[in-house]
């Protein structure tokens, strides 16, 4: 027989594992994925596989060399992050960029604060936010969506503007009048941008997947939703032909992305329902503040980073209703 | 531009001036008239706020050597253990009573060998925890849990756990003898004695009080309460305290009987020098000897 | 049946894993020694007053309580008193306990041992209040509070309810429901006794709904017979930690007891079911607490059982007659796997609060990595306290105990579902309770002074 072990109570445990966590959600991305491949062919494929390789590098090499401490390179949490920052970027932006957003993402924003859980803001923005900052031309030069099956898996990006820089630049009327901006489109995927984020459907078949398996809760999403759609929904009443109704604001963008990967990222959001509606509302704001009258044509990284600064003061001030108080 | 500019200084001026004059106002009202020897006795304490003194902090315990020195001209009672205290009694004008280097005595020799473990723990790193769990992998109540509360404790890094015995080991270069291991171990495993003469010690390198035929099960080397040390001991320095002997380090007078006449091997000598070969030495007594030595020797 | 009722916040829901609920009651034999540990209930330990050599009967008194917080403890068997020496119990220390060889089953004269009903109850509130006492009950659903500190009601308090706690939500542990299932009317009688004892006009049974078919036959038996008027029987949410007391009287009545007070506050008296059985014996039979059902289970164990053992029967003796302790054994507890003890040695006597032996398999029991908070708030959910279990890991481990009683960790009680649930598999349990440990003795001292 072997040893007996003694450990405290509770002695059996519940089946989720950090582990377990971070590989439901690159589950839940991949059919964001399989659309982005679909729509920007191999392009989107390489810039993902660069990113997540460079990431885990990175984190390994860190690990490793640096910190000399256990390695924790397959955990998943450095190739979600690799997947995410990948999800962030047009297509066509050349490796090298993709490879320094990794290295900040990770060494900087990750493990300069001590690794997994530590990271007071969502590396991957900080990686995205970084790249956007220092490579501006490449990172808003964003190719058009061409299906492979039409342009073939290797075809050159022709580039083109996205919802959101058309309206910034133009104003509402071109945006009708360009007819491309269908809904549908919009929905489906069939639009300029960010190779993760143009996809709604598939997205929100990843975020169902986890809701489901208990992995993120609804409240920091929908809240977000909500406040943008409310919102953007008030200023289209006010004036319908200054903005945009509010179910674009949706799906424009990287909204749904943000919302159900982001800014549900355990590390970097609240830890009680009521914190994380409050936290899911300044996202929101701060979203429809950028995207309205803001300079830059998309806002969701910048409020999920801003309000990331905000969950500590968030915990301390929302903190779970006590028994028998 | 240059309006701006002229502006700009102006305005910057004149605030940077109103907040100097606020400052100083503030800084006069508010003056803490405080002796200078407490900042003076403080610079050549270590530091640590170990607590060895009995104090919170090192500036509590400057506070009441200034205190003591102008009220009671004696330093009496007042001891750091990690600094020296003949400059803190130079700066107040006295002379110390230099008092006994103490040092941390880990009273445990039940390591994976002597004693070997029978169940395996998983849970909280914490003695204090364990110790409310279970009597220890090895079963001994008393003997060291080996997660390392003193190692957490200790301000001078002169604790490490020996991975492979599983118990703390004490550098002797390092310990001041605050006793803060002492008071963070839940079993009173840490005690603090005498660095003794030449820094040489004999003590019993167990706390394990159970009946000897109890003791015995659970390690090779646990005090049996046999009574031969107390017995052959001249000087009277060994009391037995319930089921477990003692050796008093004031009385000790280090002539080593008693290791020798230790049939389980946990009197401990440190720092002797190596003994005359006997002839008629059992030759059973070497191999306790030999594992002993070793850590010890490593360090000088 | 009233309809569904639980406790709002926090909880999980582990396993059930109840592999030994068809399992009817065994009358465990009467082994050839018992050793019978002194200190039996939380608080003090008896004082012997048998010496060795001593011939002792079935029932008598052999430890009397000392203090307040204390119960009386009886031999369980007759023959000699071996010994008066320390054993390993369940700890894992050496506690004082009186061993006692067997001679025949000779029941001490005045104990009623037949299995006739007695349903008329004779004694006064005061009388049954000291049979209690004088008879050694103590909470027997693990925490073995001495259960007469319980029934007397402070004056200027009333209960109102008798909650019987039938939840029994620790996975694996079937002790309570079958003694429910075969016992039903004298575990009635004894909540009417209970309610008399305390003056309560109310007694409710909680149930939780994977034991339905109990609740259906003891709400009909009291829908039968007009002497168990003011009894119901509430079916309760599954969920852990249900049988909490707390909890049990929040799902019930709604009422929260209010933080570092007694239940007694909300007008509730909680009892579990094998304390209920055991006051029916005390009370109506005159016999003291010398037996109780316990459930041997794991799941490679061949026989999951439920025993009726006396107490201070050794534990192997009872998993020998389980099947034998399996090969892939990695943990043996004490009690439920939830809030259970691991023992080191199988040779503990079972005590009146040993429920369960469990043997937990490999699998199960397995060490599992730990990695660094991932802060998913996840325990912070799952904390039926409203306590924030991640915040209070991190202040017990830097032993800042001004902060963890700010942050209340003295409300908690202990009931592991931050663990349970924790993807990271921190051992934030261990961590809080010593916590809680130290910031006691930080409060104490404080009163002190």
């Amino acid at each position: 027989m072997n040893q007996l072990t003694i450990s405290g109570s509770p002695h059996v445990h519940g089946d989720l594992s950090v582990k377990k966590i971070m590989y439901s959600v690159i589950i839940a991305l991949l059919p964001a994925l399989l659309v982005a491949v679909y729509y920007f062919g191999w392009y989107a494929l390489r810039l993902t596989i660069v990113a997540v390789l460079a990431c885990m590098l990175t984190e390994w090499l860190i690990q490793k060399y640096l910190i000399k401490g256990p390695l924790t390179i397959n955990d998943g949490s450095a190739a979600l992050t690799g997947l995410l920052l990948a999800f962030n970027v047009p297509a066509n932006l050349p490796i090298w960029m993709v490879i320094v957003g990794s290295v900040v993402a990770i060494g900087i924003a990750k493990m300069s604060f001590g690794g997994l859980g530590k990271n007071p803001f969502n590396p991957a923005l900080v990686g995205r936010v970084f790249m956007l900052v220092s490579f501006p031309v490449a990172m808003t030069t964003w190719p058009k969506a061409q299906p492979i099956f039409e342009a073939g898996f290797f075809a050159d990006a022709v580039t083109g503007p996205t919802p959101l820089s058309l309206l910034k630049e133009s104003g509402v009327g071109t945006l009708a009048k360009a007819g491309d901006m269908q809904f549908l489109d919009m929905v489906l995927g069939n639009r300029g941008g960010a190779f993760g984020e143009v996809c709604a459907i598939a997205l929100l078949i990843g975020a169902i997947y986890l809701i489901i398996k208990k992995i993120i809760d609804i409240w920091t999403p929908l809240s977000i939703l909500l406040t943008v759609f409310i919102m953007t929904g008030i200023c289209y009443l006010v004036d319908p032909t200054q903005y945009i109704a509010p179910w674009y604001h949706l799906v424009y963008g990287g909204l749904i992305l943000g919302a159900f990967f982001m800014a549900t990222d355990m590390v970097t959001s609240p830890m009680t329902t009521a914190g994380r509606i409050v936290y899911g509302i300044g996202i929101g704001a701060i979203t429809v503040i950028i995207r309205l009258w803001g300079q830059y044509p998309e806002g969701v990284s910048f409020a999920i980073l801003i309000m990331n600064a905000v969950v500590p003061l968030i915990n301390k001030g929302f903190k779970p209703k006590r028994f028998g108080v | 531009m240059s309006n701006v500019l002229l502006w700009s200084l102006v305005i910057l001026g004149i605030l940077g001036g109103v907040a100097a004059v606020i400052l100083f106002f503030v800084a006069k009202k508010f003056k803490v008239e405080e002796n200078p020897l407490i900042d003076e006795v403080e610079s050549v304490l270590a530091g640590a706020n170990c607590g060895g003194c009995g104090f919170a902090g090192c500036r509590n315990f400057a506070e009441a050597c200034v205190k003591a020195a102008t009220e009671k001209q004696s330093l009496a009672g007042l001891n750091c253990p990690s600094s020296d205290m003949s400059k803190v009694a130079g700066l107040l004008g006295l002379t110390a009573t230099v008092a006994e280097p103490m040092i941390a005595v880990v009273r445990c020799n039940g390591t994976c060998e002597n004693a070997p473990s029978k169940v395996h723990y998983e849970g909280a790193d914490i003695c204090g925890f364990a110790n409310t769990l279970y009597a220890g992998e090895n079963g001994c109540p008393n003997g060291c849990l080996g997660l390392g509360d003193c190692v957490k404790k200790c301000q001078f890094n002169a604790l490490h756990i020996n991975k492979e015995t599983g118990l703390p080991e004490v550098d002797e270069d390092k310990c001041v003898g605050c006793g803060a291991c002492a008071k963070a171990c839940p079993r009173g495993v840490i005690e603090i004695r005498a660095k003794g003469k030449n820094n040489r010690r004999v003590y019993v390198a167990c706390n394990n009080t159970e009946k000897g035929a109890v003791a015995m099960k659970n390690c090779k080397v646990s005090c049996i309460a046999c009574q031969k040390c107390f017995k052959t001991c001249p000087f009277e320095a060994i009391e037995m305290r319930g089921n477990l002997a003692y050796i008093d380090f004031t009385k000790c007078k280090q002539c080593r009987k008693c290791v020798e006449a230790c049939p389980r091997g946990s009197i401990h000598e440190v720092n002797f020098p190596p003994r005359k070969p006997k002839v008629e030495a059992p030759a059973e007594e070497k191999p306790a000897e030999v594992i002993k030595e070793q850590p010890n020797e490593s360090k000088e | 049946m009233n309809p569904i009722k639980t406790f709002p916040k926090g909880g999980v829901h582990p396993e059930e894993n109840k592999l030994s609920s068809d399992q009817p009651i065994i009358t465990f034999e009467i082994p050839k020694q018992v050793i019978i540990p002194l200190g039996q209930c939380l608080g003090a330990p008896a004082e012997p007053i048998v010496a060795k050599g001593d011939k002792v009967k079935v029932g008598q008194l052999i430890a009397t309580a000392k203090g307040f917080i204390s119960a009386n403890v009886h031999s369980s068997v007759s023959g000699t008193v071996n010994k008066i020496d320390e054993v390993m119990d369940h700890t894992g220390y050496r506690k004082p306990a009186i061993f006692i060889d067997v001679e025949g089953d000779e029941w001490l004269e005045g104990i009623d041992t037949s299995d006739t009903l007695v349903k008329d109850i004779t004694l006064s509130r005061q009388e049954i209040i000291d049979r209690i006492k004088q008879h050694g009950i103590v909470g027997l659903g693990g925490a073995t509070f001495p259960t007469y500190v319980k029934l007397m009601i402070p004056q200027d308090k009333k209960a109102e309810y008798v909650i019987i706690n039938a939840a029994e939500c620790e996975p694996y542990l079937t002790c309570d429901n079958r003694l429910l299932l075969e016992k039903p009317m004298e575990f009635l009688v004894g909540v009417k006794v209970i309610m008399k004892a305390v003056d309560a006009p109310k007694g409710v049974i909680g149930i939780e709904v994977n034991k339905i078919e109990v609740a259906k036959k003891l709400d009909e038996i009291i829908k039968s017979d007009k002497y168990f008027e003011g009894i119901e029987v509430q079916p309760l949410k599954t969920k852990y930690p249900q049988g909490g007391e707390k909890q049990i009287i929040k799902s019930i009545t709604g009422r929260e007891v209010p933080s570092g007070k007694l239940p007694i506050e909300t007008g509730c008296v909680v009892v579990n079911v094998a304390s209920t059985f055991a006051i029916y014996e005390a009370v109506q039979k005159n016999k003291p607490l010398v037996y109780r059902v316990v459930t041997v289970t794991g799941k490679s164990v061949k026989k999951p059982s439920n025993f009726l053992v006396r107490i201070g029967t050794p534990a192997n003796m009872l998993i020998e007659a389980a099947g034998g302790l399996p090969e892939d054994t990695a943990n043996l507890i004490n009690g439920g796997p939830m809030m259970g003890k691991s023992v080191s040695v199988t040779t503990f006597p079972t005590i009146k609060g040993t429920s369960g032996i469990l043997m937990l398999n490999e699998k199960d029991a397995q060490p599992r990595q730990v990695s660094n908070c991932i802060r998913c708030g996840k325990c912070v959910q799952a904390c039926p306290m409203g306590l924030e279990p991640y915040l209070l890991n991190r202040l017990a481990r830097q032993n800042n105990f001004e902060e963890t009683e700010k942050h209340n960790i003295m409300d908690c009680i202990e009931c592991g579902s931050c663990e349970f649930t924790c993807p990271a598999n921190i051992p934030l349990a261990d961590y809080i309770r010593y916590g809680k440990n130290k910031t006691g003795q930080l409060i104490r001292s404080r009163n002190q002074k």
